[in-house]
């Protein structure tokens, strides 16, 4: 029988132990619950120093003066810098547009922009220091929105823009467009017998991940810096920090240190560049820790959008045409607004089949804190948008909302709004009707023998109702996510594999950059790694700089590129393996040359399960040691004026249906049940699959119902930076979250895996939406809902 | 910052008359948030966590004497019965971790209009013992809240304990939060019912300056409550007399919009926990009804 490698070699995976396909546990997990696991704030180093960032107290100013004498002459405090101190010509960063600076120069343009660093002996220290350091605003007015931003005499929040957007956007002030424009939406329009239009608004969503911002920079002999970091792209960090510190990027030597979550939040630079120049100015380890109120001011946040759509259909329940609109805010700097723009307009209309669309995607520069990646990235306010009018549109052709998705649902072979042909398993009406089909929780679900258990209702603990006033609500979604880096982007990942004997027993180690940020990719790529190489033992190395990059842990992508990459490398680690074996003892059986060869259970054995000979005794004194890049299909950029091009490498597909109760004199909410049906492909590790689904999952539901950055409109400052204001879901908040897992492998991808980590987060929100208006019967086009939104007070 | 450690009451209390500025701390888990976010920066931190009798009480024939520092854990397990509308508003302060830290005393010496316990020691009618080197008082609880965050403490002052009459009736709590568990006060409100004294008394959370009593709509309440004979009776106060004493703690309030929510809803939401907690009351003392909702420790 012959064999192909992708994906009938998992049959190989299961002869060996804690392969992929298993649940084997993180190495990481006990730590992490019982508090033992070292987070990057818990770096420390004799003699180090405390850095401290001055950030601005206004949104939108020119700075006329920083005086920094009294700070600098506070005993203690070694270095205090500002813009004049940066040390070469490079004075700014940024993901895609270098428009950060480093430190303010001459104009602050958000709140919380970092104006001044100090470096001192004591964190105490270095803060009080910081509060003496003397900065004049004058202020200027503040753009918060589009009609302030797009004003024909509205001040810029960037002047003499040069970046590659500046020329197809209608104002400076607007950072990216993407239109895409299929069919003929006018002409559709007349088809239709129902026309539904609506206008949401997504607030702005924090990532909330709980270890905060911070690293530790250490000053070396050779004149460069080795930084410990918790970030989610090693590479990406070393290319924009290196030519701010005027050094080769084999000078800057990053290793990851421990990471409390991401989801998006660590794309930006945060302490990195600060940590370097304060550590060489001062020839001393300096470590910067954001508390949590500086966190809030430490990284980009979801882009808050306002999105116009109108659906139309024809009686029978076929979608005709969709226009929409969608204007994401990007607050001050770029970031991944433009990636983000690509991503919202190209899934703008949803896993649904519309050959006639007109749609258009923007972002803003704006005074607003800056916004980019975020889990969902683009396509979650998106779907919040078209799954409310989804329900809308079902519900004036007085069709079930369920039925009305699948008739307009997509599948292998649909192609997309930007001429994509979607190539690979799209099972979005299954995904719907599996949520359907589980049996509903009982009805008052709260009531025991004791009493109500408030617990299970609106305001829980909070005692605020027994059962009064709280009617129930079914809701559905789904959506539909790209997963890897998209628009023609060189998407790659970098493995290294090295095999050796060790102690007599074959051993594999695992080298790459990735950044694990919790999401459980070590586990995976030693669950690889056990199944390609047929090895018991792996090692998984500290990620860092010392080897090629892995990209981004982002984009649903990592266990896809990086995972594939460690595959990737195996693969050719087991030929050398085969290529030694057959030097060595090819001669002594024929089936060295003719047969299929495998390693399992550590030997080479043929496809026919006959064993050739030990691992070891194949390597003895040899090491096999390979570093090997790994690219997706190649995608191609968006046309800037209609939209067409081959961009996504991968779609992903989850679907959601929540049950909630809500008390409607109130304005609580108590999610039930959020039931999600997502196809991953291939599961290399069902346990983690489950968990990301469950905690994407909750993340939606955080945004449905309590989770918003507050900005005042007319100050642009930031109200809620703490988690007293700024709430997330607690284990009382999240509901029994019962996950169907689909697995319909993706031929073009590494064992046919399909990315899980953000699909999820789209479809919980509308889900949720959808119920609490089931409940309540209202039009509900913005979330977080709030209980004054529910009360009408 | 100077760390006080006296090892008793009376060393407390000299302490604090050598150093009137000093901020007292037992849990920490008020004073630490304020330290960590630099709002406060004392000259002397007075801990009383060597002081183990404030972590005690005592129940006598009719009253409780709850000490400053018995964390809100303790009083959820151990004073459901006696001070039931304390022990519900004890369960909804933060999560366990600091409900095992956090007492009463605290609450009070914050006196922010959001603390918790406010509303369960006004409908209870408490009296605030606090003692100086001078001497000892109590302070009732109508006279205790001064203004934001402002209290009728003497600067050499501290809070010794708490004292309560036992419930002679039912006693609710309920608190709006956007959050189901571990959530600060958008409004809260507590009632309690004294049929010993045929009086009903009240209190309002984080919807005032200060948490504030809803005298009004108590007097209103009770004399409807006479006039119909329904203390003894016992029957269903009448929806007219319910929906008026909502109207009343509403109006008793004087919100502001926030972060947190608009002053109309807040004035709403107490008119409906208002309308709530006297039905479950009511009902309790009719003798029906559990005795609560049934609130097992999370």
């Amino acid at each position: 029988m012959g064999i192909t490698r992708t994906p009938t070699s998992l049959t190989q995976s299961e002869a060996t132990r804690g392969g992929i396909g298993e649940s084997t546990l993180r190495p990481d997990g006990t730590l992490k619950v019982t508090g033992e696991f070292a987070y990057s704030s818990d770096l420390w180093h004799e003699d180090m120093l405390w850095g401290y960032t001055l950030r601005s107290t206004v949104a939108h100013a020119t700075i006329a003066s920083i005086d920094t004498g009294e700070a600098l002459a506070t005993p203690g405090v070694y270095a205090v810098l500002t813009y004049d101190d940066l040390p070469t010509e490079v004075k700014h960063y940024g993901l895609e547009i270098r428009d950060t600076p480093v430190l303010a120069h001459g104009k602050v343009r958000h709140h919380g922009e970092p104006v001044a660093l100090v470096a001192a002996d004591h964190p105490e220290t270095a803060r009080r220091a910081a509060a003496k350091i003397r900065v004049v605003y004058e202020p200027l007015p503040v753009i918060t929105d589009e009609a302030s931003a797009t004003a024909p005499d509205a001040v810029l929040v960037h002047d003499g823009r040069e970046d590659h957007h500046i020329g197809h956007v209608a104002h400076p002030n607007i950072v990216h467009r993407q239109p895409i424009l299929r069919g003929d939406a006018d002409r559709a329009a007349a088809r239709a017998d129902v026309v539904v239009s609506g206008e949401y608004v997504f607030g702005m969503q924090d990532q909330a991940f709980l270890g905060p911002e911070s690293g530790l920079a250490v000053p070396a002999e050779d004149g460069g810096v080795d930084l410990y970091v918790a970030t989610q792209w090693l590479h990406s960090d070393l290319r924009q920090i290196a030519p701010v510190l005027g050094l080769p990027e084999r000078k800057v030597r990053m290793t990851l240190s421990g990471v409390g979550g991401a989801f998006g939040g660590r794309e930006d630079l945060s302490m990195q560049i600060h940590g370097c120049l304060l550590a060489l100015r001062t020839g001393k380890p300096v470590k910067i820790v954001y508390n949590r109120f500086e966190s809030f001011f430490g990284h980009v946040h979801r882009h808050p959008a306002r999105l116009w759509y109108e659906h139309g259909a024809t009686r029978d329940g076929k979608l005709t045409h969709v226009r929409c609109r969608i204007v994401l805010d990007g607050g001050a700097y770029a970031s991944a607004s433009p990636a983000v723009v690509g991503n919202a307009a190209s899934l703008s209309i949803g896993p649904y089949v519309v050959d006639d669309v007109d749609i258009e995607a923007l972002a803003l520069y704006t005074n607003n804190p800056p916004c980019g990646a975020m889990r969902g990235f683009g396509a979650v306010q998106a779907c919040f948008a078209y799954e409310a009018q989804m329900d809308k549109v079902a519900a004036r052709l007085g069709m079930d909302p369920v039925e009305f998705r699948q008739i307009n649902a997509m599948e292998q072979g649909t192609v997309m709004p930007t001429g994509q042909l979607v190539d690979s398993p799209a099972p979005v009406a299954e995904l719907l009707r599996r949520v359907k089909s589980r049996p509903l929780p009982p009805e008052r679900q709260w009531e025991t023998t004791e009493g109500a258990d408030v617990r299970a209702l609106p305001g829980g603990l909070s005692n605020t109702t027994h059962g009064e006033g709280v009617v129930r609500g079914v809701g559905y979604a789904v959506g539909i996510k790209n997963v890897g880096f998209s628009e023609g982007f060189d998407d790659y990942s970098t493995a290294r594999v090295r095999m050796q004997v060790i102690n007599g027993e074959p051993v594999a180690t695992v080298h790459t950059a990735m950044a694990e940020v919790g999401q459980g990719g070590v586990t995976v790529h030693a669950q690889i790694a056990r199944s390609e190489l047929g090895v018991t033992q792996v090692t998984i190395l500290p990620a860092d700089t010392r080897v090629g990059s892995a990209g981004s842990t982002s984009a649903s992508r990592q266990t896809y590129m990086t995972g594939g990459a460690v595959k990737n490398t195996c693969e050719a680690v087991r030929e050398k393996v085969f290529d030694l074996g057959r030097r060595k003892f090819g001669t002594y059986h024929p089936a060295w040359a003719t047969a299929e060869l495998l390693l399992e259970g550590g030997r080479v054995v043929t496809d026919g399960g006959e064993a050739l000979a030990e691992i070891a005794d194949v390597l003895e004194d040899e090491v096999v040691d390979l570093e090997l890049e790994f690219r997706h299909r190649p995608t191609q950029a968006f046309d800037l004026r209609t939209g067409q091009g081959n961009g996504h490498v991968q779609y992903s597909f989850a679907a959601h249906r929540a049950v909630v109760e809500v008390d409607t004199e109130l304005g609580l909410v108590k999610v039930v049940e959020l039931a999600c049906a997502q196809d991953v492909g291939k599961a290399l590790n069902p346990l983690s699959v489950v968990g990301q689904i469950q905690g994407g999952t909750t993340q939606g539901l955080g945004v449905a119902v309590m989770e918003e950055i507050v900005v005042d409109p007319k100050t642009a400052l930031v109200r809620n930076p703490s988690f007293t204001d700024y709430l997330i879901p607690t284990i009382l908040d999240t509901p029994t979250i019962p996950v169907d897992v689909l697995e319909l492998a993706d031929e073009h991808a590494p064992y046919g895996l399909r990315g899980v980590g953000e699909a999820p987060t789209l479809s919980s929100t509308p889900a949720v939406l959808a119920a609490i208006r089931q409940a309540t019967g209202l039009e509900l086009n913005r979330t977080p809902v709030r209980p004054e939104h529910l009360t009408g007070s | 910052m100077e760390f006080l450690r006296p090892a008793s009451w009376q060393e407390a209390l000299a302490a604090k008359a050598e150093h009137p500025s000093a901020v007292p701390i037992a849990g920490g888990t008020d004073v630490m948030v304020e330290i960590n976010f630099d709002h406060r920066r004392p000259d002397h931190l007075l801990d009383l966590n060597r002081i183990g009798e404030l972590e005690e009480w005592e129940t006598g024939e009719d009253t409780v004497r709850l000490g400053a520092s018995v964390p809100y854990s303790k009083i959820m397990a151990g004073l459901r019965r006696e001070l039931p509308g304390l022990a519900l508003a004890s369960h909804t302060v933060a999560s366990p971790q600091i409900r095992n830290r956090g007492g009463v005393g605290g609450n009070l010496g914050t006196a922010s209009p959001a603390g918790d316990a406010h509303p369960a020691l006004l409908a209870g009618g408490a009296a605030v013992e606090a003692e100086s080197v001078r001497g000892s008082r109590l302070i009732p609880i109508d006279d205790f809240y001064t203004g934001v965050k402002r209290n009728a403490l003497a600067p050499d002052e501290l809070i010794r304990a708490v004292h309560l009459k036992k419930a002679s009736g039912p006693q609710q709590f309920s608190k709006v939060g956007t959050r189901n568990a571990m959530v600060i006060a958008v409004c809260a409100f507590g009632i309690a019912l004294h049929p010993d004294t045929r009086t009903v008394r009240t209190g309002i959370g984080s919807a005032a300056p200060t948490p504030v009593r809803a005298r009004t709509a108590e007097e209103f309440l009770a004399a409807a409550l006479d006039e119909a004979g329904l203390w003894e009776s016992r029957k269903a106060v009448p929806p007219a007399v319910a929906k008026q004493f909502a109207v009343l703690v509403a109006a008793a309030a004087n919100p502001i919009d926030d972060v947190r929510g608009t002053a109309a809803y807040r004035r709403h939401a107490l008119g409906v926990m208002a309308r709530r907690t006297l039905g479950w009351t009511w009902e309790q003392y009719r003798g029906h009804g559990s005795e609560q909702g049934s609130t097992s420790c999370a």
